[in-house]
Order: C-alpha cells, then sequence, then structure tokens
C-alpha cells in the first residue's frame, strides 16, 4: 500500500523539511507592487513566504493576476520585491545568476545560434572550459533526446521540441535551482503530457530544487512534492498541499485525482473571487 | 530545380514591365509629337550605352560616383550607428537629439547643398557632406528600432544564463538587433545614393555620374543623358538586391523569419 495523501494543511509555517534542513530558496514577507497603465497602484503580491528544501519540487498555483509570475522573477533576480527578502541558501538574491536556471512560457532559445550553440552559449558563461562543453552539450541533449538536432536552428523545431532544447540549455549549467514559469502552457495537451514525464524523469534522476509556476492542477499534482495556492490578487499564500505519491507517477494515479479535486476546489474559489471582482467592478 | 523556377518566378515580373516602358516609349517616339532631339528612341539610348561603356567614360563616372558614395557612407554608418547607441544609452541624449536626429529626415538632402557649398566650395568635400548628412539619420533610426525592438525576452533569458553588461550587449542584444540594423543601412543607402546624385549633379567640380549626365545635358545630347540615368537605376538596382537584399534573405532564413517578395 502506498502511504497516503495528506489532508489539505491550513498553517502556513515553514514546511516540516525546512526544520531539519537549512532551506534552499527562502521568500521572507515579499511583496511586490506595479504601477498600472491609469497611473494607480496594483499590488500583485503581498506578504508571501515560504520556503523550499534542497531537491524539493515546489508547485506555486493560483488565478491569473495572483502574482505567481512575478515571484518568480523576483527569485530568478530578475524583479525586485518591494518589501522582504528573497534569500538562496542563506544569501540574499542581488540579481540573476547561474545558480538559478529559467524556463520561460516561450523556449527563448537564440535563433541565430544552433540548439548546440545555444547550449555552449550558457556554458561558456557557465565558466565551463571549452574542452569540456561538446560532452557536456551532448549530455543534456541526450536527456532530452535532442541529440540528432544539435545542429539544428531553433525555427526548424518543434514547440516541445524547442521546449526540450530549452531545459537542456538550462540543465547543462547545472544550477542549484530551476524556476519555471508555465513552460509548458503554449504546447498541445499530448506534447506536454509526454514533456511533463519527461520532466518528472530529468527530475528524478537529477534531484534538482524545483520552484514552477502554473495554472493547471494536474500537472501541479503529477510533478509537486508541494502544491502552494495563491489567492486571488493581492496573491499571498491560502493552502499548501503536501504530495506523498512515490514516483515515477501515472497521470491515472487514483491518489492524484484526490489531490486534484481537492486542490481544484479551493483554486475555483480564489477564481470565483476575481471574476465576481471583474462582474463587479 | 525549384530554386531556378523560383528565381525565373522573381525575373520574369520585373523583365516584363521594363519591355512593356520600353515598348510605349518607342511608340510615344513614332507617333512624332516629341521632337526626337528631346525624345530619343530607345534603340538610340541604347546606342548611347554601349558607345560611352565602350571609351570608357561611363565605367570611369561610375567608379569615381561609387568610391565616393562608398567614403560617405562608411562615414554615415560609423557615425549613425555611434549616433544610435549614444540614444540608446542615454535618456537624456535621446530626447533631446532623437527629435533633432527624426527633424533632420524630413529636411531633404539637397537643401543641405547651398550651405554645403558656402563651407567647403563646389567641390568633392560639398558633395561627400551632402551624402553624409542625407544618409546618417536613417542609420541612426535603424539602430535605435532595432535594439528597442529587441525582444525582452531573450535578454531576460541571456540575463539568467549569467549574461551581464557589456557581455549581454556584445552576445545577445546586438545579434538580436541585426535584422532591423541591416534593413535600416539599406535604407541608409539608398539615400546616400540619391544624395550623391543630386549633389553631383549640382556640385559637379569632380569626375563622376551627375557631372557626366550635366555634360551631356550641355552638349543637347539626350541619349547620351537618358543612358546615365539607366546606369543610375541599375547601380542603385543591383546593390539593393544583390548586396543587402541578399543578406537580408540570409539572415532571415537562418533565423526562420519571414522572407518577403
Amino acid at each position: 500500500m502506498r502511504p497516503a495523501v495528506t489532508g489539505p494543511d491550513l498553517r502556513l509555517e515553514p514546511s516540516p523539511q525546512a526544520g531539519t534542513a537549512p532551506a534552499k530558496v527562502s521568500l521572507r514577507n515579499v511583496a511586490r507592487t506595479y504601477r498600472s497603465a491609469r497611473g494607480g497602484k496594483v499590488s500583485a503580491c503581498t506578504d508571501v513566504t515560504f520556503d523550499v528544501a534542497p531537491g524539493e519540487f515546489v508547485c506555486l498555483l493560483g488565478p491569473s493576476g495572483c502574482g505567481k509570475s512575478t515571484l518568480l522573477n523576483i527569485i530568478a533576480g530578475l524583479d525586485r520585491p518591494d518589501r522582504g527578502e528573497v534569500l538562496i541558501d542563506g544569501r540574499p538574491v542581488s540579481g540573476p545568476g547561474p545558480d538559478r536556471a529559467v524556463l520561460f512560457q516561450e523556449p527563448a532559445l537564440f535563433p541565430w545560434m544552433s540548439v548546440a550553440a545555444n547550449v555552449d552559449f550558457a556554458l561558456g558563461l557557465a565558466g565551463v572550459p571549452k574542452t569540456e562543453r561538446r560532452d557536456r552539450r551532448m549530455f543534456w541533449l541526450g536527456k532530452v533526446h535532442l541529440s540528432r538536432f544539435a545542429d539544428a536552428q531553433p525555427h526548424e523545431l518543434s514547440g516541445g521540441m524547442r521546449q526540450r532544447a530549452a531545459l537542456a540549455r538550462a540543465l547543462a549549467c547545472e544550477p542549484d535551482v530551476l524556476l519555471a514559469d508555465e513552460p509548458f502552457a503554449a504546447l498541445d495537451a499530448q506534447t506536454r503530457e509526454i514533456l511533463q514525464r519527461e520532466l518528472q524523469r530529468v527530475w528524478v534522476e537529477t534531484g534538482k530544487t524545483f520552484v514552477f509556476v502554473t495554472h493547471n492542477v494536474r500537472e501541479a499534482a503529477f510533478l509537486a512534492d508541494r502544491v502552494l495556492l495563491m489567492s486571488a490578487p493581492p496573491g499571498t499564500l491560502v493552502e499548501e498541499q503536501r504530495i506523498t505519491a512515490p514516483r515515477p507517477r501515472e497521470f491515472d494515479d487514483p491518489l492524484l485525482a484526490k489531490v486534484v479535486s481537492d486542490v481544484h476546489r479551493h483554486l475555483i474559489k480564489e477564481v470565483e473571487k476575481v471574476v465576481a471582482r471583474e462582474i463587479g467592478g | 530545380m525549384w530554386r531556378a523556377r523560383s528565381a525565373a518566378k522573381q525575373v520574369w515580373p520585373r523583365l516584363a514591365a521594363v519591355l512593356a516602358l520600353v515598348a510605349v516609349w518607342q511608340l510615344v517616339y513614332q507617333t512624332g509629337f516629341f521632337d526626337h532631339v528631346v525624345l530619343p528612341s530607345p534603340l538610340q539610348v541604347w546606342g548611347s550605352l554601349r558607345a560611352n561603356v565602350a571609351d570608357g567614360s561611363i565605367p570611369r563616372a561610375a567608379e569615381a560616383s561609387l568610391i565616393r558614395l562608398l567614403i560617405g557612407f562608411a562615414v554615415s554608418v560609423a557615425a549613425g550607428t555611434l549616433a544610435g547607441l549614444a540614444m540608446v544609452a542615454s535618456q537624456f541624449i535621446e530626447r533631446s537629439f532623437g527629435s533633432l536626429i527624426i527633424g533632420l529626415q524630413s529636411l531633404p538632402s539637397i537643401a543641405w547643398l547651398p550651405l554645403a557649398i558656402l563651407w567647403f566650395g563646389l567641390n568633392e568635400t560639398a558633395v561627400l557632406f551632402v551624402v553624409v548628412i542625407g544618409s546618417f539619420p536613417s542609420v541612426t533610426l535603424a539602430t535605435v528600432n532595432s535594439l528597442r525592438q529587441v525582444p525582452p525576452l531573450l535578454e531576460r533569458a541571456g540575463r539568467t544564463l549569467g549574461a551581464k553588461g557589456w557581455r549581454l550587449y556584445r552576445t545577445v542584444i546586438f545579434p538580436a538587433a541585426v535584422p532591423g540594423y541591416v534593413g535600416g543601412l539599406q535604407q541608409g543607402w539608398a539615400f546616400a545614393w540619391r544624395s550623391l546624385m543630386a549633389g553631383e549633379l549640382i556640385a559637379s567640380g569632380a569626375l563622376g555620374l551627375g557631372q557626366l549626365m550635366n555634360a551631356s545635358r550641355e552638349n543637347l545630347d539626350t541619349p547620351e543623358v537618358l543612358a546615365v540615368m539607366v546606369v543610375i537605376v541599375a547601380i542603385g538596382m543591383i546593390v539593393d538586391l544583390a548586396v543587402f537584399g541578399a543578406f537580408d534573405r540570409r539572415i532571415r532564413t537562418r533565423r526562420g523569419l519571414a522572407v518577403a517578395g
């Protein structure tokens, strides 16, 4: 018998794992406000606090506009919080760095470089000597089944293959933390499922710390050790759910179905708040 | 096979338009409505073109014009690119000089010639000045716009991979801006060519196609005037299609962007 899924955990304290091992990623009371086009202030997220343990896969889930992408950009160092702080291994983040790789919704490959050159470029920035780049590149392209397409230009690949190449580029630098901002949202359903499986396999093999933003409950339940649910904007954490189902997981796993329906119920409440505000406003 | 067919597809309509123009010209000539000194026949122009190429006067003039053009264009690419980079680097420079450069572009370059003649005399320098001032605003604006239009996502991707400062510009932002920049150079080249011809026609102290055309006019040699015009159009089109067009197509094909025409 597999371990059961724990019920909704409404205590928003640092996770138990964070108590035993020092956190890889820590957010402390992070808040971010934007100036809207009309000159008013829009609060993207407010008072967000959580820890991610080394090697943990955390999914940030929430209705659109809840600031989950903003949080990811802040962790990546592409954006700064107005209040609070982000720590990596206890050190504050001061900007982007090769210790944190980012997968964007679009593959963001450089169109003037071949797939191989895209990976080599990242390796060069990470300080990998030229003589080692070839082996490292072929290893990671092999991991995402793109060995045959090393010399192709990005536009010659399908959407799924491009996102795979982006994953290889991100992994090749061996970052401590991988940050993903809905990387599969623009793909068709079948390709998405294949890539989710591949990501699960790569994560099991590499044990990277992952912070994965999505609005897809099924994706979150399939991939995550822990799902953090964010509220309607201004986003803050409202629920945390640990998923202990063993890996490799299958999409038709009945344990996951229960998680999906639980999380979905909570998410819908937050989405309804957004809709009510839009209609009412 | 496909390439040859597609090349034929490209060439055929252009050739047809030229043939139609020549046919209409021949018809008008034959009606005798215009004096034949004013409007020579296509064949006369062809004969004059062949004679002028054979005796070396058109090649010599074309060479002189092209050298002048290359010097002027090189100066305006250097100056325009530097000005564009300065505008991207500093908001103050952009606000102050940016609108000035747009204003400059709306002034036909030939309007600078009287001033250039007062400053430099009826010579080479005056013509070069007009060429530079005619083409550098479009190079400047192309530099600014091509850098502005670099997708923010590529910049962010570069930064998260660890590129910053000069390295980010050299390895990500400049390469991403190349297609727009090349388009700007093409436009700058067209402006330079027109400015050069205008300048040479008026301040023709030096050998060149403009000066040759002026000399033909003074001799009432209409076929020669038209022959030089044909050469000017031909050179402009060859450079535009063969040099810039080919370069642009190569970049676009490599990056999977839409190829025009």
